[in-house]
C-alpha cells in the first residue's frame, strides 16, 4: 500500500517537472485583424504556448529572427510556439513588415 | 510620409486628376513611350497613339490567382477577362510585364492556372515577383518558372525599341517595421547595369511594391527606392511602374513618372481610408470598374510614354 502511494507520488512529481516549479503552463492567443497583432505586446511565463490566428483575408506570417518563423497563414490558419526561455521576443510579419509585435517571457 | 504630406498630395491632385481621368476611360493601362516619357492616355488618344507608335506594351498586376474571398470569389475569372482585353487590343502589343502577386499563396496549382490564362495573350511576359509569389516552403516555384536568367531573387534588364527595361525585386529580406527593400546587392547590380547608358536612353523600372513612398503606415513604399532613382538622375525619361496597392496612382517628378496599375483580382482602399490595406469589398456590379490592366505606348522621337489604365468594365 505505502509502496504504491510512493510510486504514485514519484510519478506525479515526474509529470509536474517539465512544467517548472509546478506552475500550470498556459495557452495564450494573439489574433491578427486588419494587419494588426492584438495584443501587440503579451507577457507570458516560461513554458507558455502562444497561438496566433490570422483573421484577415490576406496571408500573414509571424517571424522572430533566429527564434521562430511560421509558414504563411491563410485566413483562419494558426501558428503556435512554446516559449522555453525568458526574454523579449520581437516579431513581425515578413510579408507586411509594418506589422510588429512583442512577446515578453518571464 | 506624414498625414500632412498626404493631404498636400491630395491638394496637388488637380493636375493629376486630369491624368487620372484620362486613365479612367479605358480598360487597361496603355503605356505609350514617346521619345522616352511614358504617358497615360484616354481611349481615343490611345487609339491614335497606337496607329503611329512604334511600340506598345501591356502591364498587368496582382492577379492573386487562388484568391476566393468575398472581395472577389473568382480571381481567376477576372484575370481571364483582363487577358481578353489584351487580346482585343486593336494593335498587338510587343510584350507584357507582370508586376507581381501572380499567385495568392504560391501554390503550384495557382501558378499553373495563371500560366494557362496569361499564355492565352500569346505575348512574351516579363515578370517580377510579389510577396505572394514567395510563400512556398522552399521558395522555388517562382524562380523555377520565371527566374531563369535572372539575378538574385529575380531581377534583370532588357532592351526593347531603344528603351531600357529593368525588372527589380523589392519583396525579399524585408525588415521589421520597414518597407519594401531592394538591398545592397541589387543596387550594386543596377549601378553596373546602367553604367555607360546614354542619358537619353529612356528607362523603365518595374517592381511590385511602389518604389516611391505612397503610404508608409501601410508599408506602401520601398526603403531604398530613392537609391535606385539616384542612379538614373539626369536621364531624360524615367518611368517607374508598380503594382501592390491595387489602384491607379500616378505622380510626376521632373523627368520621372511613377505609376501603379490596378489589380486584376480585387481592389484595395485609398491610403488611410480604411482600418487596413486588406481586400476591399465593393458592390458586385462595381467590381469590374476597379480592376483592370494598363497599356503603355512608346513613340520614337516623341518625349512621352503614354499610359492607359483600362478597367475591366465601366
Amino acid at each position: 500500500m505505502t509502496r504504491t502511494l510512493l510510486r504514485g507520488l514519484i510519478l506525479a512529481a515526474a509529470l509536474l517537472l517539465p512544467l517548472g516549479a509546478g506552475a500550470q503552463a498556459q495557452e495564450l492567443q494573439v489574433t491578427i485583424d486588419n494587419f494588426t497583432f492584438a495584443p501587440a505586446e503579451l507577457k507570458v511565463k516560461v513554458g507558455d504556448t502562444v497561438t496566433w490566428t490570422n483573421r484577415d483575408d490576406i496571408p500573414h506570417t509571424v517571424v522572430s529572427a533566429g527564434k521562430f518563423r511560421s509558414k504563411a497563414m491563410d485566413t483562419d490558419n494558426t501558428f503556435s510556439f512554446t516559449f522555453t526561455s525568458a526574454g523579449d521576443y520581437k516579431y513581425f510579419c515578413s510579408l507586411h513588415p509594418h506589422m510588429t509585435g512583442m512577446i515578453k517571457v518571464e | 510620409m506624414s498625414d500632412h504630406d498626404h493631404h498636400d498630395e491630395e491638394r496637388g491632385l488637380s493636375r493629376r486628376t486630369v491624368l487620372e481621368c484620362m486613365t479612367c476611360a479605358g480598360t487597361g493601362v496603355l503605356w505609350t513611350i514617346s521619345g522616352g516619357v511614358p504617358h497615360s492616355l484616354g481611349l481615343v488618344e490611345a487609339a491614335n497613339a497606337a496607329e503611329t507608335s512604334s511600340m506598345t506594351f501591356m502591364q498587368i498586376s496582382d492577379s492573386h490567382v487562388g484568391f476566393d474571398k468575398p472581395a472577389n470569389p473568382n480571381a481567376l475569372g477576372t484575370l481571364e477577362e483582363a487577358i481578353n482585353k489584351v487580346k482585343a487590343m486593336p494593335k498587338k502589343p510587343s510584350f507584357m510585364i507582370h508586376t507581381g502577386d501572380i499567385s495568392h499563396l504560391s501554390k503550384a496549382s495557382e501558378f499553373d492556372d495563371a500560366d494557362r490564362i496569361i499564355s492565352q495573350a500569346k505575348l512574351d511576359v516579363h515578370y517580377v515577383p510579389g510577396e505572394h509569389d514567395f510563400l512556398d516552403e522552399e521558395i522555388k516555384f517562382y524562380k523555377d518558372r520565371y527566374g531563369k536568367g535572372t539575378k538574385g531573387a529575380g531581377y534583370y534588364s532588357f532592351d526593347a525599341n531603344g528603351v531600357h527595361f529593368v525588372g527589380l525585386v523589392n519583396v525579399v529580406d524585408l525588415k521589421a517595421g520597414g518597407l519594401g527593400n531592394l538591398g545592397a546587392e541589387q543596387l550594386a547590380w543596377l549601378a553596373d547595369d546602367l553604367k555607360g547608358k546614354s542619358k537619353s536612353t529612356p528607362v523603365v523600372f518595374f517592381a511590385h511594391i511602389p518604389l516611391w513612398t505612397v503610404y508608409p503606415q501601410w508599408g506602401w513604399g520601398t526603403e531604398d527606392g530613392a537609391r535606385a532613382l539616384e542612379l538614373v538622375k539626369g536621364f531624360g525619361s524615367v518611368t517607374v511602374l508598380n503594382g501592390h496597392i491595387h489602384q491607379v496612382m500616378q505622380k510626376v517628378e521632373g523627368n520621372v513618372t511613377f505609376h501603379t496599375a490596378r489589380s486584376t483580382a480585387f481592389p484595395q482602399p485609398a491610403p488611410g481610408t480604411a482600418p487596413s490595406p486588406g481586400p476591399m469589398k465593393v458592390e458586385d456590379a462595381k467590381l469590374r470598374s476597379v480592376l483592370g490592366i494598363a497599356s503603355i505606348d512608346f513613340k520614337q522621337g516623341d518625349q512621352k510614354l503614354a499610359i492607359i489604365d483600362t478597367p475591366l468594365a465601366g
